[in-house]
């Protein structure tokens, strides 16, 4: 594909985007979630997890938009997380807007420290290699057992918020309002990210990173900036997922954590910014009540669902979807390429 | 819908006002009640005989008019389906489903999340099985109760008899689960141990990996290191490998081993545990337990769970035999001590204060911290014959209130304080089995 | 540490790192040929144990002799390999192998967690035991201590066959060459006339026949439970990516430092033990980025 149509087409889909019946959904879908605690308060934990877990397979599509594929990437998930909790262990009242940025940072730094290394690496060794940093890092919060509380982890106390210290309902409304903001800011500004110089060189190692070489441009710089964009992505899902459990333990960086990413990534479409949240939420619906209602056999329905839509809808859910809604049969190629 | 709304919004409120009308409440169709167990993964080998007890208790009490005249009904949560799934189902029973006490947990890492989550949903729970003690030492709860022991009374126990009868040993090892208990419990354990015997040695500290498939390399360390005795808290898959490697490769033949957890395998480790090893049961658990066999109820029920699940108890079922004697227990009280059909949820905290109550062991009283005070028995493996697997001998069971840490104080603090005259002085009744 | 300790974490880490080989060597094979990396390998293992089991408790109940256990493995493999595996490839994954690799990987992860409940469902969630094989062989003594000879001599004499087993397979008899044909170029293979098809299906099998043989050979000295799978897959992962893609011996060369790493850390440093895996795979990427014994791929410009 050449690189010359990419450019000049997001902002014709920007626009698109705004009259398309598409386009309507997502709206009428964020209305529905904020209504969520008023109109069906025993979903509101639910919906706040899934929005988390978005923010982190988010951070997932990033890099699929590359071509690469983390299997580590629940690393970031984890530092986020811990370091918001050790930092409530020790200053008890502070800030949670203190706690999330000093989450971020955690997640970039580290992102910045492996992702040094890793951008070295394609394919499965790229993969293989996140796998490995996150494994190390899960042993030792298993290990360091008076520090880190070990497998039983650390719980993650209630912050102030602007100084106050709020009840439990009250914080679960600022935090589910507070995530929201951030999956719609986030998922924009990723949007225009993809959009951006820094985005579509980023883009280009998936499709021609050879030609980048030719540019004169780093390859291994291009995909540091995705990475680090994917890394405080994760960081910031990881540390309103602590908040909103309580509590933080080594299985946020467990290898099947990322592997669920990866999962909800292609589920919802592999590489849409809307497929990210609409993957997490269906998730952790299905995951939720299958473990309810079929609980001997939960892994067995989730397993199968994922298989169905590789077999049958390998556009994942947003690509469903999108077939579904389009009218317009003058650019299946855009549209396409898009998806990928 | 408009309408629906506000209809449902004005009950809303009507129904959040109740509880401000103190006093009685009316007598509900049903107690609702939930409880927490692993219902999958390697600690369902607790959870689920613990459900098993559980539906045979209730089905018994609802069969004898439930209490008073109001059935009890039971939903089980599957801690194996991890922490987000189990905190969002435990408020989803509790605000919605409308659960008025809750029993939870099996795992102590989703006591300390669970415990917090009560206090702030303002619902009764009983922690029926975890050990860590840490929950009360840190903080004061209003909701929450323990209607069982802690590590440490479980630990000293051990300790205990240990010195009892092997005084003399000189060198000690430990292989223990690496996590909150494994951890937690060697602590207490070692603490206690030098408090007594301060001239015992440590030769080797091993924590593998919870679930680990392989202690070869483990057991060939010990060998070449020859300790008196050998420590293990572990459960489950791990101290089946476990003791069944040591025993292929004689491990057990040249050491003493302490299992304080052992009594919940002694029936699928078969003949491969030999005689002569230290087996706990956290809490005076076992299904031959020498004063009570004889009793009714407990052959009764013994004749039950067997019919229903083919297995002997072990002491989950023990455990959940004492939260539901104590949910009754403190149903009862608070409904005759208040003169009403049904108490409300500050009668019935009331009721739990200070609660004695007696499940299949001896009974339990709660103390003023809502921690439980249970007596422990400890035995020594045998294998007579009469069972395909091993039973236990020289059984002693200690009194649990001299055993738990008093009120206030902090556990490894306490049990450090300790000296060697604790030994004999306390309180124990011993039984040849 | 004296000589006769650092012999023992020798004989430890060579027993470990035999077992690791057997597992890692079925799931080389199927991403040297295939380059699907087979999460559901896991799966496999696992089933393998249980299958092994069931059989020999089915057997010695019936009265056979425990040594009975041995031909039972090589059946449970064999099963493993032609009920679960073939099926798997022939139906699924032969669905996708034009799709990418991402895509592939989520197929056979999807296939793991249906595999996970299926053991669940089929075999419960207690712990089962079975080390008849173990007791036939009986102990070894050596330096004062006491191993068995399964762990200390059997396995690692089944993990040398194995590998010459292996190479000799690969590289001198005409099957054997198909697949490497394959392995090396796809598209040249077939064009000359190789059946890939059936090249694909073969080495699934046979990858599958070892991880199922790898948990059979694994179930006498351990207790199985759900999730062992889930364990063994992600060394097996690390083994693979650090010894190249499809390397045989560089599989055999790392399960022998990640056995011998993890033994003698247990011996010096307990703690690290954990860790040593995926810090071998680190370094060993850090100096050869394509894997011990993995070629640098030309780039197609």
């Amino acid at each position: 594909m050449p690189t010359g149509t990419q450019s000049s087409k997001p902002s014709n889909k920007v626009n698109a985007r705004m009259t398309s019946p598409l386009s309507w959904l997502w709206i009428v879908g964020i209305a529905v979630i904020i209504a969520v605690p008023f109109l069906v308060p025993s979903m509101q934990l639910l919906v706040n997890f899934a929005m988390a877990k978005g923010l982190a397979v988010l951070g997932v599509t990033v890099l699929l938009r590359a071509g690469q594929v983390s299997f580590g990437h629940a690393l970031y998930f984890g530092i986020a997380a811990y370091a918001g909790a050790f930092l409530m262990t020790s200053m008890p009242a502070t800030d949670f807007f203190v706690i999330l940025i000093v989450g971020v940072l955690g997640a970039i730094v580290a992102g910045l420290f492996v992702g040094l290394f890793v951008v070295r690496y394609r394919g499965i060794f790229f993969g293989m290699l996140n796998l490995a940093f996150s494994m190390i890092f899960w042993s030792i919060l298993e290990k360091f057992y008076h520090l880190t509380g070990g497998a039983d982890g650390l719980r993650f106390t209630r912050p102030t918020v602007f100084g106050q210290a709020l009840d439990h309902v009250q914080f679960n409304m600022v935090l589910y309002y507070s995530v929201l903001v951030l999956v719609v800011a986030l998922g924009w500004f990723t949007h225009r990210w993809f959009a951006s110089p820094v985005g579509q060189l980023f883009q280009t190692i998936k499709t021609n990173e050879t030609r980048l070489e030719y540019l004169g441009i780093s390859p291994k710089r291009a995909l540091l900036s995705g990475y680090l964009l994917s890394a405080a992505l994760c960081g910031v899902g990881g540390v309103m997922m602590g908040m909103a459990q309580g509590v933080v333990t080594p299985e946020y960086v467990w290898w099947v954590r990322s592997a669920e990413m990866v999962f909800i990534a292609v589920l919802g479409g592999a590489g849409s910014v809307q497929g990210a949240f609409l993957g997490a939420l269906i998730y952790e619906v299905v995951r939720t009540y299958a473990s309810v209602y079929a609980g001997d056999i939960w892994q067995m329905i989730l397993g199968g669902f994922l298989l169905i839509i590789i077999l049958f809808a390998p556009g994942g859910l947003i690509g469903i979807l999108e077939s579904a809604f389009k009218r317009d049969t003058t650019k299946p190629s855009a549209k396409t390429g898009d998806r990928k | 819908m408009k309408n629906l709304f506000v209809t449902r919004a004005a009950a809303a409120m009507v129904a959040a006002a109740l509880p401000l009308a103190a006093g009685a409440a009316d007598k509900p169709e049903s107690l609702k009640i939930g409880m927490t167990a692993f219902l999958t993964g390697p600690a369902s080998v607790f959870g689920v005989p613990a459900r098993d007890a559980a539906e045979i208790l209730i089905e018994n009490i609802n069969a004898a008019g439930g209490i008073n005249g109001v059935p009890v009904d039971i939903s089980f949560i599957d801690e194996g389906a991890g922490a987000e799934a189990l905190t969002s189902e435990y408020r989803r029973m509790v605000e919605s489903g409308g659960a008025e006490v809750m029993l939870a947990a099996i795992s102590s890492g989703n006591c300390q999340t669970l415990a917090p989550l009560a206090e702030d949903l303002q619902v009764p729970n009983l922690m029926w099985d975890c050990g860590t003690q840490r929950i009360f030492e840190e903080n004061d709860y209003k909701y929450v109760f323990r209607t069982q022991a802690n590590a440490t009374p479980e630990m000293l126990a051990t300790v205990l008899y240990l010195l009892k009868t092997k005084p003399d040993f000189k060198t000690i090892a430990v292989v223990n689960q690496d996590y909150a208990w494994g951890r937690d419990s060697w602590d207490i354990f070692i603490t206690a141990l030098k408090a007594m015997k301060p001239d015992v040695e440590v030769v080797a500290e091993f924590f593998p990996k919870f679930g680990s498939p392989d202690f070869s390399t483990e057991i060939s360390r010990l060998q070449a290191m020859q300790p008196d005795v050998i420590l293990s808290t572990s459960w489950g898959g791990d101290l089946d490998t476990f003791v069944q490697q040591a025993s292929q490769r004689g491990l057990m033949n040249t050491s003493t081993f302490v299992l304080p957890l052992a009594e919940s395998s002694l029936e699928r480790l078969g003949s491969a545990l030999p005689d002569g090893h230290i087996i706990g049961a956290r809490g005076d658990h076992y299904f031959l337990h020498p004063e009570r066999r004889n009793d009714e109820d407990f052959k009764a029920f013994m004749t039950q769970y067997e019919e229903k699940t083919g297995d002997v108890s072990v002491y989950p079922v023990f455990h959940a035999s004492q939260a539901i004697a104590a949910l009754k227990a403190a149903y009862e009280k608070a409904i005759a001590d208040n003169s009403v059909d049904w108490p409300s949820e500050d009668q019935l905290l009331a009721a739990l204060e200070g609660l004695t109550f007696q499940g299949l062991g001896r009974p339990v009283t709660l103390r003023e911290d809502h921690q439980g005070v249970e007596d422990q028995l400890m035995g020594t493996s045998v294998q007579t014959g009469e069972y395909p697997f091993a039973t236990m001998q020289n059984i002693m069971i200690f009194d649990g209130n001299e055993l738990t840490t008093p009120v206030g104080q902090n556990s490894i603090e306490w049990v450090g304080a300790l000296d060697a005259g604790f030994v004999e002085s306390v309180t124990v009744d011993t039984f040849e089995n | 540490m004296n000589f006769s300790i650092f012999l023992l974490a020798l004989f430890d880490g060579v027993a470990y790192a035999a077992l690791v080989f057997i597992v890692a060597l079925g799931l080389t094979l199927i991403f040297g040929v295939m380059r699907i990396l087979n999460v559901a390998h896991g799966s496999l293992y696992a089933i393998g144990a249980y299958t092994t089991v069931s059989l020999v408790g089915y057997f010695l109940a019936l009265g056979f002799a425990p040594a009975f256990a041995f031909p039972l493995m090589i059946v449970s493999a064999i099963l493993v390999g032609i009920v679960i595996g073939a099926p798997l490839e022939y139906f699924l994954l032969r669905r996708i192998y034009q799709k990418s690799e991402v895509l592939q990987l989520l197929v056979t992860f999807a296939v793991f967690m249906i595999l996970e409940d299926v053991q669940r469902l089929v075999w419960g969630t207690q712990p089962y035991f079975n080390s008849s094989a173990l007791q036939v062989l009986g102990n070894v003594t050596v330096f004062g201590v006491t191993y068995t000879a399964y762990q200390l001599i059997l396995l690692p004499l089944i993990a040398v066959v194995l590998l010459l087993g292996m190479r000799f397979f690969l590289r001198h008899t005409i099957i054997g060459k198909l697949i490497t044909a394959t392995t090396e170029d796809r598209e040249a293979a077939q064009s000359i006339g190789i059946d890939a098809d059936r090249v694909f299906l073969f080495t699934f099998v046979i990858g599958a026949v070892l991880a199922g043989l790898g948990g059979a050979l694994a179930s006498p000295t351990t207790s199985i439970l759900p999730g062992m799978g889930a364990d063994m897959i992600v060394l097996s992962f690390a083994v693979v990516a650090t010894a190249g893609l499809g390397q045989i011996e560089g599989a055999a060369l790392t399960a022998l430092m990640i056995g011998l790493g993890r033994s003698f850390a247990v011996y010096l440093y307990p703690e690290i033990s954990v860790l040593v895996p995926y810090l071998i795979m680190v370094l060993v990427l850090l100096v050869r980025p394509e894997g011990l014994f993995g070629s640098p791929a030309a780039r197609k410009i």
